[in-house]
């Protein structure tokens, strides 16, 4: 049973095994489920990530809201015209990410990784890393089981809900998750893993949740996108060899500090930010 | 979230968009409200506080409510439909908002009419990722996650009730988690709130209903879906 970060690695360090075997072998000791049960469960979840982030692609939505479509399509749009800054692996990682978002605010079926509102990140970042790569199922399924780790320890010492500790909470968490998960799916040793969730979680440090209308919409889909590329970046620094000078565990208490914090108006409650501009009020008035 | 236990805890639930709280939580409190109505729901006026009366429609929290009440799962694909499917059974459901004083802004209070003219009131929170709260029964406080089985009585306030229900349970081998117990001075009329770590079989309900003191007995499933 780990509740922290160094809890973890230790029981890593001691039986000698991947933080996702670490994970599973909890899982199986704390709930009673069979390996096979896990994976039966975590393999149902792969093929609601890979549903949800592709849906959208091939049939156009209209979200709940109406502040967002489409953008999921014109990502793809844009990786055929071959001149990205960036390039294709970020770009359609963007796009799935977009393509979540999409789909769950059209009340598409979709997995909360951590959270509906940040259901785009982790999807996003193991299946386009998998199509890179050309991962097999297990491979992709290990990356589900460090993501989940990275979670719990959150969950436990912080939180991931946007109510508590604003987007940094959710989006931050998926995309701290996720870095992790790439890292050990790249390669990366169990401490990388842990730097590199680290990293994607001080790269968004405060970043408030400022729904405009108080709907899982925007910039909630951007935040996604962009989640999913600091999940990316943050495993590259992280296998780079760069460390984290501040140990995941104090960014978990550092963020839920920031969180506790945090004004009232910049936890979901649509009262601050992007949700208050002229426009943003503009559009609300519109649609109602 | 201090009660996270398992990665499907993190890694879940999987459920129809676009908010953990305003749709799945929406969902699984409508579920509440049709177990203690016994399932039998002609129909429904529910009444919306805060988050839950000012965002409903850009979360679908109305269709995941009426969902619930339908016995449909927050990943159930029906969910999105379910007020035309309520409809088309002839379930006459409506909306109101309200304000309640000191209420989480995930507020919904329930009115569910049952066919033979009785109606079960309840009010529940969706307080954060899915999770749900039950706060008032029928007049009585209570604090109903939907976790595990829940037994609540009514009944009058007379000396021996309580050790009759609990000794049956005993020897049915059913071991209770968590009991508490509300009184109504004026009306003598009290509730206990019964938490057990197994279902309690319908034969047991049953003689616990026609206990000379019982009133009513409703049960609340677990709620968290398989």
């Amino acid at each position: 049973m780990y509740r922290n970060a160094r809890e973890l690695l230790g029981l890593c360090n001691e039986k000698n095994v991947k933080i996702s075997e670490m994970v599973m072998l909890d899982e199986i000791e704390s709930n009673g489920l069979s390996r096979e049960e896990i994976l039966s469960k975590l393999d149902e979840i792969l093929v609601i990530m890979e549903n949800a982030s592709s849906a959208t692609l091939y049939n156009p939505v209209k979200t709940l809201g109406g502040l967002i479509g489409g953008e999921g399509k014109k990502m793809m749009n844009y990786l055929q015209q071959n001149r990205m800054i960036t390039d294709q692996w970020i770009v359609k990682a963007m796009a799935r990410a977009f393509v979540c978002s999409e789909y769950n605010a059209s009340m598409g079926r979709i997995c909360a990784a951590p959270t509906a509102g940040s259901c785009g990140i982790i999807p996003a970042a193991i299946l386009t890393y998998a199509e890179k790569f050309k991962l097999n199922r297990e491979e992709m399924i290990a990356g589900l089981l460090v993501a989940s780790g990275i979670g719990k320890i959150i969950s436990i010492n912080a939180t991931v809900s946007g109510a508590e500790g604003g987007c940094q909470a959710e989006c931050g968490s998926a995309a701290a998750m996720a870095a992790a998960a790439l890292t050990e799916m790249s390669g990366g040793t169990a401490e990388q893993s842990m730097h590199a969730a680290a990293i994607a979680l001080k790269n968004i440090m405060g970043l408030i949740c400022d729904p405009i209308g108080g709907l899982v919409e925007s910039p909630c889909s951007k935040r996604n996108a962009s989640g999913v590329v600091n999940a990316m970046i943050s495993a590259d620094i992280a296998l780079a060899g760069v460390v984290s000078i501040i140990p995941f565990d104090e960014v978990v208490e550092a963020m839920k500090n920031v969180g506790t914090g945090m004004h009232q108006d910049f936890k979901e409650t649509a009262r601050g930010g992007i949700a208050i501009t002229r426009t943003a009020l503009a559009l609300i008035e519109k649609n109602k | 979230m201090d009660k996270i236990n398992s990665i499907f805890d993190v890694l879940g639930p999987i459920m129809i968009g676009p908010s953990s709280s305003h749709t799945a939580g929406a969902a699984r409190l409508g579920k509440i409200a049709r177990y203690a109505a016994n399932r039998d729901v002609v129909g429904a006026k529910i009444y919306l506080h805060g988050s839950f009366a000012e965002t409903a429609d850009g979360h679908g929290t109305k269709k995941a409510l009426v969902a619930g009440i339908l016995g449909m799962e927050p990943h159930d694909e029906r969910l999105k439909l379910a007020l035309d499917i309520a409809k088309d059974e002839g379930i006459d459901i409506s909306f109101e908002k309200i304000a309640i004083d000191g209420a989480h802004p995930n507020t919904a209070r329930f009115e569910i009419y049952k066919s033979g003219g009785e109606i079960v009131r309840l009010t529940g929170t969706s307080i954060g990722g899915g999770a749900v709260i039950v706060t008032e029964m029928n007049g009585f406080d209570v604090e109903i996650t939907g976790d595990y089985y829940t037994m609540i009585t009514k009944h009058n306030d007379k000396k021996g009730i309580i050790s009759r229900v609990t000794t049956m349970l005993a020897e049915n081998n059913v071991n209770i988690g968590n009991m508490r117990v509300k009184r109504n001075h004026k009306s003598n009329i009290a509730s206990m709130i019964i938490e057990t770590d197994d279902l309690v079989s319908a034969t047991i309900v049953e003689k616990i209903r026609r206990l000379d003191e019982m009133i009513a007995v409703i049960e609340i499933m677990p709620i968290r879906e398989k």
